[in-house]
């Protein structure tokens, strides 16, 4: 259709065609935030093999970065690089740099339980702890603060407003959190996270799991909460991709092919792959 | 012809593994049947007020089996008060920090091993370790005994229940900044809290009827006494010494003790049922 118009269209390509053509993947027109993980030459491995690849890009502060790509591309692991959770798993171990404010957090010396306070991370299941909805959200704040029970039930209710769950969940705020249906679970989780203030959130296929309204209900949330925290979403879903990110990287094969500014990747994609995949004719 | 001849002889097969494996469960279920039935038919006239309060008698006047039911349940109880921990805590070396050492293959041996040794053993070990440097049997002396032989269960099950828990939920922890321990004690333990009384539970119905392992350690006792540092009565060796008596009244109550110990044991085997299949149905 369209598609082949446009390749026919196109200049010649490179000799190079089909290996990742490693540009500075900086997008054209950078939006106007300041950027908050720098991305640098980070290589990832499971035991011997090699998942990513070498992968060098930026995510904005304020901003939403979708990973689009085929499964086994590298987009789940380079989010768990992120807050380093790969490292609960022997054998698997990451090389080069993630600055976040200009802090290498891959260095040793980090101490991981601060580091990952300060990066929230929602999973694909939804994974309430086995308590009570409240102490569900109450749990990470406990962690690191000691607050008055006014206070503590002060966040836990901002923390579920933010999530869109407050109103559902107000009047049995000591039932279990796994009495919830999925898609309450879900934004019972990502309350959770949100609840700790974390400067980055990390979201993988959040709402894979959800049935239409709740990944709906997910959506807004991701564009309300935008305007505080950087957000990166690992997405199979091209249009949730299209619909909620300012930028999108999509990956294949531990290769970042492209990266640009939403609009870009989805109109004008620089790369056949990119442009085949968001297309639906692979993956 | 030849496909049909073959297709009987399969046919054929089948009928005889069937029968073979009828025959071979009626018969264990027989078994078993007779035992059950002996020991109501002949136990239910034993039980009394009497056989609850009155100490063990000497052959031919009236008593119960006061002292020897103390004395289990007190062993019992001290076993699994000191073997549980132990067992918990080693389990939870195994599931949650040994993945990966080289030590935890060692220790899941040698548990497997103190798992199937015979109790009699253990019996002596703790003769040995205890009753002859103190120069008297003693109930702390059983009470040890049967805690060795709590604590490789307790591990056993409670790796296994650890392990069960589902990876998402450790993860979703971790992401939030968790230390580990406070993972395991507040988040993993809670999950996995019914199968782990399961296992604690087992071992309990486990050393309730052992006989060997105290007949080294705690021995006997003809009255009722209190004091750990002396030999006290138990149901188990005081079951093996009336029923092997020419006495008519010590073997009524023998057979009183052995129905008391089975009916305990059946009644935890069917409440460790209950609490897996409770906590099966929670997700």
């Amino acid at each position: 259709m369209n598609a082949d118009i446009t390749v026919t269209a196109e200049a010649p390509r490179p000799a190079t065609l089909g290996r990742p053509v490693v540009r500075p993947q900086e997008p054209a027109v950078v939006a106007q935030t300041a950027p908050k993980v720098v991305i640098k030459d980070v290589r990832f491995y499971y035991k011997k093999y090699e998942a990513l690849k070498g992968i060098n890009l930026t995510l904005h502060d304020k901003r939403v970065t979708a990973f689009i790509g085929p499964s086994g591309c590298g987009k789940s692991t380079l989010l768990r690089v992120l807050n380093r959770i790969y490292e609960l798993y022997p054998g698997q171990r990451a090389t080069g740099e993630v600055l976040v404010d200009g802090r290498n957090i891959l260095d040793a010396g980090q101490d991981l339980n601060l580091l990952r306070a300060k990066i929230g991370m929602v999973f694909q299941k939804p994974t309430p702890f086995p308590m009570s909805i409240y102490d569900n959200v109450a749990f990470g704040i406990r962690l690191y603060e000691r607050l008055s029970p006014s206070e503590l039930d002060e966040r836990v209710e901002q923390a579920l407003r933010r999530a869109a769950l407050w109103d559902e969940v107000k009047d049995k705020l000591r039932q279990s959190g796994l009495s919830l249906s999925g898609g309450q679970q879900q934004r019972l989780c990502i309350a959770r996270a949100i609840a700790v203030k974390p400067e980055i959130l990390l979201l993988d296929e959040p709402a894979s799991a959800l049935d239409p309204i709740s990944t709906q209900r997910v959506e807004e949330l991701i564009a309300e909460l935008k305007s505080d925290y950087c957000i990166a979403i690992v997405t199979h879903n091209m249009q949730q991709a299209a619909r909620s990110s300012d930028f999108t990287a999509f990956m294949y094969l531990g290769e970042l092919v492209e990266y640009d500014e939403t609009e870009t990747i989805f109109t004008h994609p620089r790369e056949k792959r990119t442009e085949d995949y968001i297309t639906g004719r692979f993956g | 012809m030849r496909a049909a001849g073959l297709y009987a002889r399969r046919r054929a097969g089948d009928h005889v593994y069937l029968a073979l494996s009828m025959a071979a469960t009626v018969a264990g279920l027989l078994v078993l049947f007779l035992i059950l039935w002996t020991l109501v038919a002949n136990g239910l006239a034993a039980l009394s007020t009497g056989f609850f309060t009155e100490m063990t008698p000497a052959p031919g006047s009236t008593g119960g089996l006061a002292n020897a039911i103390y004395g289990s349940v007190v062993m019992t109880v001290v076993a699994t008060l000191v073997g549980t921990p132990v067992g918990v805590l080693t389990g939870t070396y195994l599931a949650e920090f040994g993945a990966g050492s080289r030590i935890a293959p060692v220790v899941r041996f040698v548990n497997d091993i103190l798992l199937s040794a015979p109790s009699i053993i253990i019996g002596l070990f703790v003769y040995e370790l205890m009753v002859v440097p103190m120069g008297n049997f003693s109930a702390w002396a059983g009470a040890a005994a049967l805690a060795i032989i709590v604590v490789p269960v307790v591990v056993r099950t409670t790796e296994d229940m650890l392990r069960l828990v589902p990876g998402g939920l450790r993860e979703a922890a971790i992401a939030l900044g968790t230390p580990q321990w406070k993972v395991i004690v507040s988040v993993i333990y809670r999950a996995a809290i019914q199968g782990m009384l399961t296992g604690v539970m087992l071992a309990v119905a486990r050393i309730a009827g052992e006989t060997a392992p105290l007949l080294f350690t705690a021995l006997n006792n003809q009255f009722w006494s209190a004091n750990m540092n002396a030999p006290m009565a138990n149901l188990p060796v005081v079951i093996f010494q009336f029923a092997l008596s020419p006495y008519a009244d010590w073997q009524k109550l023998a057979w009183g003790g052995a129905l008391l110990i089975t009916v305990t044991i059946l009644l935890l085997n069917i409440l460790a049922r209950f609490l897996v299949s409770w906590s099966n149905r929670s997700p």
